[in-house]
C-alpha cells in the first residue's frame, strides 16, 4: 500500500471532487458565516423601517430597469464621498434590502442619499429626459414610466414574501398593502394618514403630478425620495455600542 | 440500462412539458408566459430528440481497431455555439459602449436602454460565449486525456441544449425586465433552477467520463475543469437562494439581505471570475498550449501547487469589491490579504503555461494560433498582477466605482478569456471536423492583430479615464470645496468612451474574421494561395 500522496487524488475522481469541494468551501465559511452572528455587523440605529408598499414597487422598477448598473447606493467612508453625498452608508440602512443595491459602478452619481435632494418635479423631468435638467447627462430617458400604471395588485404578495424572509412587515401592513400604495400617491385620500402612521417618515404626495393614476413614475419617485432619509443620524454614534 | 435511462429522460422531459403547460396557463406576468411557451417548446423538442436518439443504434465506445470512439459531434455543436454567442455578446458590448458615448442610441425605450442591455452583454460573453467554450473544450479534453468516449447518450445533448435554453431565457428575461439585479447572477429563480438541473447533468457526465478513463491518472486540465464545475455549482446555489413571490410569476426576493447579501454576491461575483473565467480556462491552457506547442507541461509540481493554491485562495477574495463600504473592516482586510496572496499562484500558473514553450519558442513566429494562446497567458499575467494591486484598499479607494475596473475586467476578458478561447476554437475546428488544417493561417494573423489593437485601445482608454475620473471625484480646490461636480466628470469621459467603442469594434471585427475562417474550415476549404506554417517561406532562418 503506497502512502497517501497527490497521486492518490489524481487516481480517484470522487476523492478529487470531495477534497476540491472542501478546499473551496473554507474561505466563504470563514468570511460570510460570522456576518450572520456577530452583533456588530449591523449597527443599532433609530429610524429604520421596511419600505412602504409604493416605495417597494418603485424599488422593483429600479431593479427592473437595471439602474444598479450605473448607480451605486453605498457612500464609502472617504472624505470626498462624505462631502459629496453625505454621511457614509451604514449596514443598517440596507438591512431590509432583498437584494442589496450597493452597486459596483458610478457611471452616474451615488444615490444612497438622493432622497430630498431634488424636487419631485425635478425627478419627473429628469426621468423623462435627463438632458432637460442636466444637459451633459448620458443617462437614458424613461418617459414610459409616467404612461404606465404601477402594478399595485400584486404588492400584498410582495410584502408577504419579504415578511417570510425576515422583513418586519406586520399582518396589518400586509393586509393594507394595496390601499397604502394607492394612498401614498394621493394626499387627499382617507388612507394617507394611515400610511404615515404605519410607516414613519413616509412621504405622501402626488409624486408625478398626475392625480388620475398611480403611475410607475409615482412609485419610482417615492422610492428615490426616501433613499437615505430614514436613519436618525443625530442619535447615531459611530464610536458607541454600534462601533464595528 | 439504456432503455431505463431513455425512459428516465422521457419522463423528465414529459414532466417538464407538463410544468411548461402550467407556466403558460397560470402565468401571472407576460415574461413568465413567454418563458413558459419557450420551455414547453423546448421540452417537446427534447422528447422528439430523445426518441430519435433512443431509436438509433447506440454508439460504440471503441472503434474496431480499439481506439476510443470519441463523441466529436457534441464538440462540433459547442464550437458553433461558442462562435455564435461570441459574436452576439461582443456586438452587444459594442452597442452598449456606443450608448455610453452617444446616449441617443438608448432610444429611451424599456427594451433598448443601457440598464437592461448591459446584463445581456455580460451574460452573453461570460455565460453564453465563455460557458459554451468551457463545455465544448471540457468535453473534448476529458475524452482525449481519459482516452474514452464521453459518458452518456442523451445526457451530453441535454447539457448542451439545456444550457442554450438557459441563455435564451436569461437574455430575453433581461430585455423584458426580468432580473434579480445581482451582477452576473441576474436570471430569476426559475431560470436558476433550470441551470441547476443542467449543471448537475454536466457534473455527472464529466465525472462518469473520468470514472471510465483508460489512463491511471487524471490529467491536470481535468482538475481545473472539475473545480470549475463543482465550485460554480456551490456559488450558484448559495448566491441565488430566493423566495418567489408566486410559483407562476417571474419575481422573487433574494433570501439574504443588505451587508450579508452584498458579501454573498461578491463571494459569488469574484469567483465567477475565479472559477468560471479562470479555473475553467486554465483547464483549456493546460491542454491546448502543450498540444499546439507539442511540448509537455513545463512543471508537474508547479501544476499541483498552482491548482490547490489557486482554488483555495480565490474564494477569499470577494470582499475586495466592498472596500470602505458598510462591510465590517475585518472582512475587508481579509479579502485584501488573500487577493494579494493570489498573485503568486496566478503567476505560477502563468509561468507554467509560458515555460511550456521551452524549446518551441520559434513556433511563435510561424504559428499564429499558438501565438494567440501564448499572448492570452501574457494577458492573464498582466490582469492577475493588476487585480491584486487594485484590491489594496488605498488603490481601491481611487479605482472603485470607476472605469478602471471595467478596463481591468476587459484586459482579462478580452485578452485572457477571449484569446485562449479563440486559440482553442482554432485548434478544435480542424480536429473535430476532421480537416487537414484551418482554412487560413493568414486570417488568424489578421484576427490576432486586429483584436490586439482593439484590446490595447480599450484598456488604455479605460485606464486613463478611470484614473482621471477617480482623481476628479476626490479633487478639492484651494478653499477646501470639491472641485468638480459629478456631471463634469461624466463630460470628461466622452472621448475615452469613443476610443473604447473603437477598440470594441476592432475586437468584433476580429471575431467576424474568425467566424468566417472557422466556417470555411468546417466546409473543408483550404486557402491555397498562402504558404503553410512551417513551409520554407515561413520557416525560421537556419541557426
Amino acid at each position: 500500500m503506497a502512502r497517501f500522496g497527490h497521486r492518490t487524488l489524481e487516481k480517484n475522481s470522487i476523492l478529487m471532487l470531495v477534497v476540491t469541494l472542501i478546499v473551496v468551501s473554507i474561505g466563504g465559511l470563514v468570511e460570510i458565516v460570522p456576518l450572520y452572528y456577530l452583533d456588530s455587523t449591523v449597527e443599532k440605529v433609530r429610524g429604520m423601517r421596511p419600505y412602504t408598499p409604493l416605495e417597494l414597487v418603485g424599488r422593483n422598477i429600479y431593479i427592473r430597469e437595471g439602474c444598479y448598473n450605473c448607480h451605486s447606493q453605498m457612500v464609502r467612508s472617504l472624505r470626498d464621498e462624505v462631502d459629496r453625498y453625505g454621511h457614509y452608508s451604514l449596514a443598517a440602512e440596507s438591512m431590509y434590502d432583498h437584494p442589496f443595491q450597493w452597486g459596483s459602478k458610478r457611471t452616474g452619481p451615488d444615490l444612497a442619499r438622493v432622497g430630498g435632494r431634488y424636487s419631485d418635479d425635478w425627478h419627473r423631468e429628469h426621468l423623462i429626459r435627463p438632458k432637460n435638467v442636466v444637459p451633459e447627462s448620458i443617462m437614458p430617458g424613461y418617459p414610459f414610466l409616467q404612461e404606465r400604471p404601477a402594478e399595485l395588485d400584486a404588492v400584498e404578495a410582495d410584502l408577504r414574501a419579504n415578511a417570510a424572509l425576515g422583513v418586519p412587515y406586520t399582518e396589518e401592513m400586509i393586509a393594507n398593502a394595496r390601499a397604502d400604495a394607492a394612498a401614498q400617491a394621493d394626499p387627499e385620500s382617507d388612507g394617507a394618514e394611515a400610511v404615515m402612521a404605519r410607516y414613519p417618515k413616509a412621504q405622501v404626495r402626488d409624486f408625478d403630478g398626475n392625480p388620475d393614476m398611480v403611475s410607475e413614475m409615482d412609485a419610482m419617485i417615492a422610492y428615490l425620495q426616501m433613499l437615505g432619509t430614514l436613519v436618525d443620524f443625530d442619535a447615531f454614534r459611530a464610536e458607541g455600542e454600534a462601533l464595528r | 440500462m439504456r432503455v431505463a435511462a431513455n425512459c428516465l429522460w422521457l419522463g423528465l422531459f414529459g414532466a417538464g412539458g407538463l410544468y411548461g403547460l402550467l407556466m403558460v396557463q397560470r402565468a401571472v406576468d407576460l415574461g413568465f408566459l413567454l418563458h413558459g411557451i419557450l420551455f414547453l417548446a423546448f421540452c417537446l423538442a427534447a422528447v422528439a430528440l430523445t426518441v430519435r436518439l433512443a431509436l438509433s443504434p447506440p454508439p460504440a465506445r471503441a472503434l474496431p481497431d480499439d481506439r476510443p470512439h470519441y463523441n466529436d459531434a457534441i464538440v462540433r455543436a459547442g464550437v458553433i455555439a461558442s462562435t455564435f454567442w461570441g459574436l452576439i455578446g461582443f456586438a452587444a458590448g459594442l452597442w452598449i459602449a456606443l450608448q455610453l458615448a452617444f446616449p441617443a442610441l438608448n432610444f429611451d425605450l424599456p427594451w433598448t436602454n443601457f440598464g437592461r442591455l448591459r446584463p445581456v452583454h455580460t451574460s452573453a460573453v461570460i455565460f453564453a460565449f465563455g460557458g459554451n467554450v468551457l463545455i465544448a473544450t471540457s468535453f473534448h479534453v476529458v475524452q482525449r486525456t481519459c482516452r474514452t468516449r464521453l459518458a452518456g447518450h442523451v445526457a451530453p445533448w441535454f447539457v448542451f441544449w439545456g444550457y442554450q435554453l438557459f441563455i435564451v431565457l436569461a437574455a430575453s428575461g433581461y430585455v423584458l425586465g426580468i432580473t434579480q439585479s445581482k451582477e452576473y447572477a441576474e436570471p430569476e429563480w426559475y431560470v436558476d433552477l433550470w441551470l441547476t438541473l443542467v449543471w448537475v447533468a454536466y457534473l455527472l457526465v464529466f465525472m462518469a467520463t473520468l470514472a471510465r478513463r483508460r489512463e491511471p491518472h487524471i490529467y491536470v486540465a481535468n482538475w481545473f475543469f472539475l473545480a470549475f464545475i463543482v465550485t460554480v455549482a456551490m456559488l450558484h446555489l448559495v448566491n441565488n437562494a430566493a423566495l418567489p413571490v408566486s410559483f407562476f410569476g417571474s419575481k422573487s426576493y433574494i433570501a439574504w439581505a443588505g451587508v450579508q447579501d452584498a458579501l454573498t454576491q461578491w463571494w459569488y461575483g469574484h469567483n465567477a471570475v475565479g472559477f468560471f473565467l479562470t479555473a475553467g480556462f486554465l483547464g483549456i491552457m493546460y491542454y491546448f498550449i502543450p498540444k499546439q506547442a507539442e511540448r509537455p507541461v513545463y512543471s508537474y509540481r508547479l501544476s499541483i501547487v498552482h491548482f490547490w493554491a489557486l482554488i483555495f485562495l480565490y474564494i477569499w477574495a470577494g470582499p475586495h469589491h466592498l472596500h470602505y463600504t458598510a462591510l465590517p473592516d475585518w472582512a475587508q482586510t481579509l479579502g485584501m490579504t488573500f487577493s494579494v496572496m493570489l498573485w503568486m499562484p496566478s503567476w505560477g500558473g502563468m509561468i507554467n503555461g509560458l515555460m511550456t514553450l521551452s524549446g518551441a519558442w520559434d513556433k511563435l513566429r510561424t504559428d499564429p494560433v499558438l501565438r494567440m494562446l501564448v499572448v492570452s497567458v501574457a494577458f492573464y499575467g498582466m490582469s492577475t498582477f493588476e487585480g491584486p494591486l487594485m484590491s489594496i484598499k488605498a488603490v481601491n479607494a481611487l479605482s472603485h466605482y470607476t472605469d478602471w475596473t471595467v478596463g481591468h475586467v476587459h484586459s482579462g476578458a478580452l485578452g485572457w478569456v477571449g484569446f485562449v478561447s479563440f486559440g482553442a476554437l482554432y485548434v478544435l475546428a480542424p480536429v473535430v471536423w476532421r480537416r487537414e488544417r484551418l482554412y487560413s493561417q493568414r486570417l488568424v494573423e489578421w484576427h490576432f492583430w486586429i483584436s490586439s489593437i482593439g484590446i490595447v485601445l480599450y484598456i488604455t482608454a479605460m485606464w486613463v479615464s478611470g484614473i482621471m475620473q477617480g482623481l476628479m471625484w476626490r479633487a478639492y480646490d484651494s478653499l477646501g470645496f470639491l472641485e468638480y461636480s459629478f456631471v463634469e466628470t461624466v463630460e470628461a469621459m466622452h472621448p475615452f468612451y469613443v476610443i473604447r467603442a473603437l477598440g470594441g469594434a476592432l475586437f468584433v471585427a476580429g471575431a467576424l474574421i474568425m467566424a468566417y475562417n472557422l466556417w470555411r474550415t468546417t466546409r473543408g476549404d483550404i486557402r491555397e494561395s498562402e504558404p503553410l506554417a512551417g513551409s520554407p517561406a515561413m520557416a525560421p532562418a537556419a541557426a
